[in-house]
Formats: structure tokens, sequence, C-alpha cells
């Protein structure tokens, strides 16, 4: 067998059925022998596969796998994969190298991937020696999926991949610094649950951790029991049921206002698999100013790395809480229940971008209250516009670009996701700019069936750009206007069908067509440029600096 | 605050790469790396000395302890072990000043290895102190190079730290 056999071998014993991938030159040996059992998924860039296999993960819960070629194909990638790697998703990237007799001297199409990709994945290798092929495979396979998952490169020079490999060479991981179980924390937890039980105004923040930790429904049993109020980061979203009652949105920079003054005003925060980022927090000195901070996280370098923890847990959030719902009493707080009800919910008149996500709510409630639905979005005002206003009711319903915010995420994951969940409905919200930013890939969708909806919301610029020049620039525009294409012939082009909708009133009928089709649909969407993402934190505030409406004359 | 890490470590190409790049990107502070052999060929041992607040040294040693290819990290306290550079030092050494450079030299014991018209090249063992306290010394004949391993450091009494942890300083970056 070949070392590219034993590459496919090892991928299918992992359970691997589909790759998202494009050839190239060193990474032909491997394609050469691709078995007919995995599917392979051709995109149109390297970025989108690799966003593809993040999309895919996402969605499934399971390894998403993208393959490359050395050189340009690789570092396409890169984009994918630092995604990937800042909102810890288990993705497998496979790229071909030059042959190591090559190795070194400026060969055709080589590059340093593994000095480029080291800072953007978990781990990475160059397999240099055929014999090494199999445990390396098996330790990335296993290292992208345990403890914190991330982004994986094997970069396989085309030698190793061609070279014979006698059988019964040892493929048993070998990774004597990883370390996965950790002390025993019970000392921890006993003090997390005294400290629960002593606060008047605890509040809980639940992030992407819980997802892969499957804890969801622990969270829920523990705030119920407790009567402990829920907010999310944006990685978090469907953890709690969005009609839940004690649930009160996202926190952030675009957070709900009850969710941000919430932990402003609450004296224990507990924070489960989150990882402060700063758009969460807002300035980080003044975050949840009069908590007592119970932080925990599978990852023992989050604790304490932009928040300092006064108790800080290194564990797995599921098994924590589990351990804290037995701890903790039951207890009502009706005063601090009825506190943060009283802030206010959101501003008030809205725009079109928001009409167009609260109409496409409607017409995709059902499907979202099943858990049928999942929805992707690009990076700028239309995926906040969802964060904040479209009710998520499970787990891996939302996926969207976080930690990166690479715009050009969203088409891609759609693809990821729809070939994951042949049976979901998979709706795309974008932008004019990020829509273009991997368009390449409506073929994809066409050619691999794929019947992914879009809703366009086409505001003819790079809109939260252009949010924070006349916010925070003076209205200064620069480069933020968008001549876009048709967008109708556009999609027709690709033989997607397509509608516009000008006026807002007919949005939900335009979205029961789009949904009701077939195959894949765009909805092109046009929207003022002048609207604005609200509520909205500055850059470096606290979280209760919230900038709850705006018009022009209004700058600092 | 200085604080010193031994760090035991696959010995693996690129890991003094995802070292190096982890303080790069994290703005620590390395004040000193070597890095060489131990016992068990397939470890290395780098000592880290790093400079910086507490909260800082704490980040320094989870992110260190994160990397799949760092099998162990353990802060040395300057006060249980012991610490060792070597430095080589080519100072001037006109011909009535040698006798004065030597006798230095001596005192410290340390040993000139090589001679030549006009200079003396200076190899001198010990911890920081020590060599800081020569090298103000040999500063008043003048010195031409200098050259330091950056210290390695090992427990005292019976307390193994890397599975009877031998550090050999080879390869030293100082930054
Ligand atoms: C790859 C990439 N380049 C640049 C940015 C900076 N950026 C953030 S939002 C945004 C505008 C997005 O425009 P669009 O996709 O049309 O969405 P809108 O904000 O208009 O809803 C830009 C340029 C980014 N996030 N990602």
């Amino acid at each position: 067998m070949i070392g590219a056999e034993v590459l496919w071998n090892c991928l299918r014993q992992a359970g691997v059925e589909v790759i998202f991938g494009y050839p190239g030159g060193a990474v032909m040996p491997v394609y050469d022998v691709l078995p007919a059992s995995i599917r392979h998924v051709l995109v149109r860039h390297e970025q989108a596969a690799a966003m593809a296999a993040d999309g895919y993960a996402r969605a499934t819960g399971r390894l998403g796998v993208c393959i490359a070629t050395s050189g340009p194909g690789a570092l396409n990638l890169l984009c994918g994969l630092a995604n990937a790697f800042l909102d810890s998703v288990p993705v497998l990237a496979i790229t071909g190298q030059v042959s190591t007799t090559l190795l070194g001297r400026d060969a055709f199409q080589e590059t340093d991937v593994f000095g480029a990709t080291m800072s953007v994945t978990k781990h990475n290798y160059l397999v240099s020696r055929a014999h090494d092929l199999p445990r390396v495979l098996n330790e990335a396979i296993y290292l992208a999926q345990t403890g914190r998952k991330g982004p994986v490169l094997v970069d396989l020079p085309r030698d190793v991949a061609q070279a014979e490999l006698p059988p019964g060479v040892d493929s048993a991981p070998r990774l004597p610094g990883y370390k996965l179980q950790r002390e025993d924390n019970s000392a921890q937890v006993h003090r997390a649950a005294e400290a629960l039980a002593a606060a008047s105004r605890p509040l809980l923040l639940v992030g992407g951790g819980i997802k892969w930790a499957r804890a969801g429904p622990l969270v829920l049993e523990l705030a119920e029991k407790a009567e402990l109020p829920v907010a999310s980061t944006l990685m978090g979203l469907g953890t709690v049921p969005a009609d839940h009652p004690l649930y009160l949105g996202m926190i952030g920079m675009h957070g709900a206002v009850a969710a941000n003054r919430a932990v402003q005003e609450c004296d224990l925060l507990l924070a489960l698999g989150v990882r402060f980022s700063d758009r969460t927090t807002g300035k980080r000195e003044a975050f949840a100013p009069r908590a007592l901070l119970i932080h925990v996280d599978v990852d023992a370098a989050e604790l304490g790395k932009n928040v300092p923890a006064d108790i800080p847990i290194v564990g797995d959030v599921g098994c924590v809480l589990r351990s804290l719902s037995s701890l903790v009493p039951e207890r009502r707080r009706p005063e601090w229940l009825a506190r943060v009800c009283s802030f206010p919910v959101a501003p008030g008149r809205q725009g079109v971008g928001v009409r167009a996500v609260r109409a496409l709510a409607r017409a995709t409630a059902d499907l979202a209250r099943r858990g049928d639905l999942i929805l992707v979005t690009d990076v700028g005002q239309h995926q906040m516009w969802v964060a904040q206003h479209y009710p998520f009711y499970h787990p891996r319903t939302l996926l969207t670009s976080g930690g990166l915010g690479a715009m050009g995420y969203g088409l891609p994951a759609a693809v990821g996701a729809q070939v994951g969940c042949p049976d979901k409905t998979v709706v795309l919200v974008t932008g004019d700019g990020s829509l273009q930013m991997n368009l390449q890939e409506l073929a994809t969708i066409v050619q691999e069936k794929l019947p992914i909806k879009i809703l366009l919301l086409d505001n003819r610029s790079l809109g939260m750009v252009r949010q924070w020049q006349e916010m925070f620039f003076q209205g200064n525009l620069k480069a933020v206007f968008l001549r876009g294409p048709d967008w109708t012939t556009i999609a027709a082009a690709y033989g997607i069908k397509a509608w516009r909708c000008t006026d807002p009133a007919d949005l939900e009928d335009a979205l029961d067509q789009l949904l009701s089709e077939h195959g894949p649909g765009l909805l092109h969407c046009p929207v003022p440029a002048e609207e604005k993402v609200l509520p909205m934190v500055p850059v470096g505030e606290p979280l209760d600096r919230m900038i709850l409406s705006w018009r022009r004359g209004d700058e600092p | 605050m200085r604080r010193i890490f031994s760090v035991l470590v696959e010995n693996q190409p690129g890991v003094l790469a995802r070292v190096a790049g982890l303080f790069a990107r994290r703005r620590f502070n390395i004040e000193s790396l070597a890095v060489g052999a131990t016992q068990d060929p397939s470890f290395s041992c780098m000592t880290i000395v790093v400079d910086g607040d507490e909260g800082v040294l704490q980040q320094v040693q989870k992110h260190l302890d994160r990397l799949i290819n760092v099998v162990r990290v353990s802060v040395l306290e300057e006060s249980g072990a012991i610490c060792r550079e070597l430095a080589l030092v080519r100072v001037n050494a006109a011909g009535t000043q040698r006798t004065s450079i030597i006798q230095v030299v001596n005192v410290f014991k340390g040993k000139i290895v090589d001679v030549a018209p006009g200079s003396l090249v200076v190899e001198i063992t010990g911890d920081r102190d020590k060599i800081s306290a020569l090298l103000d010394l040999l500063g008043e004949f003048g010195i031409q190079e200098l050259v330091r391993t950056g210290e390695i450091a090992i427990a005292r009494g019976r307390q193994v730290v890397n599975e009877g942890g031998i550090c050999i300083g080879q390869g030293a970056v100082r930054t």
C-alpha cells in the first residue's frame, strides 16, 4: 500500500465520508487513489474548502476535512484554518507538498506550509518519512476532535504519498505532551457551588464551548434549579432556547440591553466555555465590575488570559455543570429576575435589514423550533442583525465566523452544512460585500445540487465599515461603496433561481417563495445603506455604555 | 519578576519554532533560552528564563503547557535550583595587563582558553551574579566580544524535574 492509500484508509476508519478540496500537482498522487466511498466536493477556491469543512464540522459536530495542493493551494486554506482555530472547530487539512528531495530548494509551488500554518492551527505536521504517516494521521484526527477542538494540518510530500509502506507500520498515536485528563477540580467546583448559593444577583454566561461538550440541557437544568438568568456570547447562541424565560440574549458590542446590563450589575458571573473576546467584554477592566467570576473551560490557558477569574475551573463544562447542579440548592430570586426583566428590550423603529431578519424568523419559525434549520451568516451588519433578532432554539443551528470575522465564510460554510445535513434547510444570510468574497461557490452548490437558500441584504456598501465611518470617523466615507452586479442575472448565470424584493411589505411572501423552491435560490433584498446595527458599545467602552439610537450629528 | 521554566519537549523538528512563535505572538519577554539533549534522545530540555508580572508568567506556563510537543513545564525557584551559564569573553590584553587579567580570572575559577597578541579568551561558568561580577571586572580592560549560552538549571536535592532531567546547554539563544 502506498502512503496516499494509507491516508484514505485512516480517514475512512475515522468515519470520514466527505471531504472538500481542490487538486493540483503535488497532491495528485493522493487524488489518484481517492476511493469511491469518500465523497469529494470540488470547491472553486481552497479558502472555500477550509470553510466548507468548518461549516460541515459546526453543523454536524463531526470532523471536517479539506485537501489542497502545495504552495498556492495550501496558502489559500489559511484564512479558513485561522477561522476554525479561533472558533475551536475540528478540521483536518491535508496539503500536498513537493517531494522531500526538493524541499528547501524553492521548488515549483513549494512554500513553507508547516511554518505558515503553525500559528493558525492547533497542531501541524510535515511528514518527512513514509513510515510516520499512519501514526501522524491518527494523531492529527485525534487532536482535532479532542479537548479544545481545532484545526490540524498534515503536509504530505509527494514522494511520501507515493512511497510503498509495508503492512504493520506502527499507527498508534504517540502524544506524551497532550494533556487531556486534568488534576482534580472538585475543590474549585465546591467553592463555586457555595458562591453560587450565596449570590443574590448571579448570571450565567454561555459560550461556544458548550455545544462541543453537548452540555446545553445541563445549562438549563442548573439555570432552572437555581433560577439563574442566562446570557450568551455570539458563539453560544442556541445553547438556551431564545424564548426561555430565563434567557436574556447576547452580550457584547451589539449585545442586548438586558444582557449587557445584567453583566454589569450581577454579583456573580458563571462563565462556561467562553474565552472573553474583546467584542464580548468591551473594556476588559470594566467588565462585570461587581461580580465574582467563576470561569470554566477545558483549556487552562483561557483562564486568566483576558479577564482574571476568582474561581478558575479547568475541565469539561458538562462534568462541571453536572456537579454544580447536584451541589447548588434550589432557590428563587424574584427581585433579581424582576430587575433583569425591567431592562428595555430593543431600540424602537427598525430598518429594512432587521425587518428582513424578523420576516425570515417568522417564515422559518417551525423549522427553527424543530431544529431543522441551519442559519449561516457572513460578516457585517447582516450578521449582527441575525444574532440580535433571529431566535435560535438549538445548538449548531447558527454558523457564523466569530473570532476571525472572516467575510466570505457564509457561502462555503453553507455548502459544508448542507452536505453534512442534507435533510435540513440551510439558509445563508449575507451581504453584498461578503457574498462577493466567495461568490464562485455558487457554481459548487449547483454542481453538488445543494438546495441552499440565500437571503442577500444588499446595501450596496460595506455596511459595517460604513457604520463605523459614520459614527466614529465623522462620516468620512472611504472605500465602502460597492457597485454591485445585477444579482438576479448573476444567480441566473450560475443556474440559480433568483427573486428581488424591493418592498419590505412583501418580504414574507418573497421568503416563502424562496423557501419553497426545490433547488438553491437567492432572494435579493435592497437595504438602505444608512441603516445601523444598534445597540452598539463603542470599541474600548464598558458594556453598559450602549448607544441605543443614532442620527447624523450625534458623533462624539 | 524573573522566572525559570524547565520545559521538557519532544525532540521533533519545529519545536523550537513553536516555542519561539508563542513568545513572539503573545508578546512574552524571553530573557534567555537554552535547549539541549536529555538522557533520553527522544526528548530535549529547554531552560527558558522569562521576565514579567505574575499574570504574564502564569500565562507563559499555561501556553507552553498547551503546546502539543511540550511534555512538562516546571518552575524552578532560584533558591531551590542550581543555575549555570557559560560565557566566553575576548578581552583586551596588552602585555602589561595579562597578569592582572589572569589573576582576576583565577579568583573566579575561570580559564584562559585562547591567547592572541593583544587579547585573551576567557571561559567562565557560574550563575548570573558570578558572571556579571567577572564581566564588570573584565570590562575595565575592554571586552572585545562576548557570547553567553543562556542559563540552564536543575533542581537541588533528590527532586527530579524532568525524569532525571539532565539539561545540556547547546545552541543557546539570547534575546
Ligand atoms: C476578509 C475580511 N475583510 C475585511 C473585513 C472587514 N469588514 C468587516 S464587516 C465589513 C463589511 C461587510 O460588508 P457586507 O458583507 O456587505 O455586509 P454588511 O455589513 O453590509 O451587512 C468589512 C469590510 C472582514 N471582516 N473580513
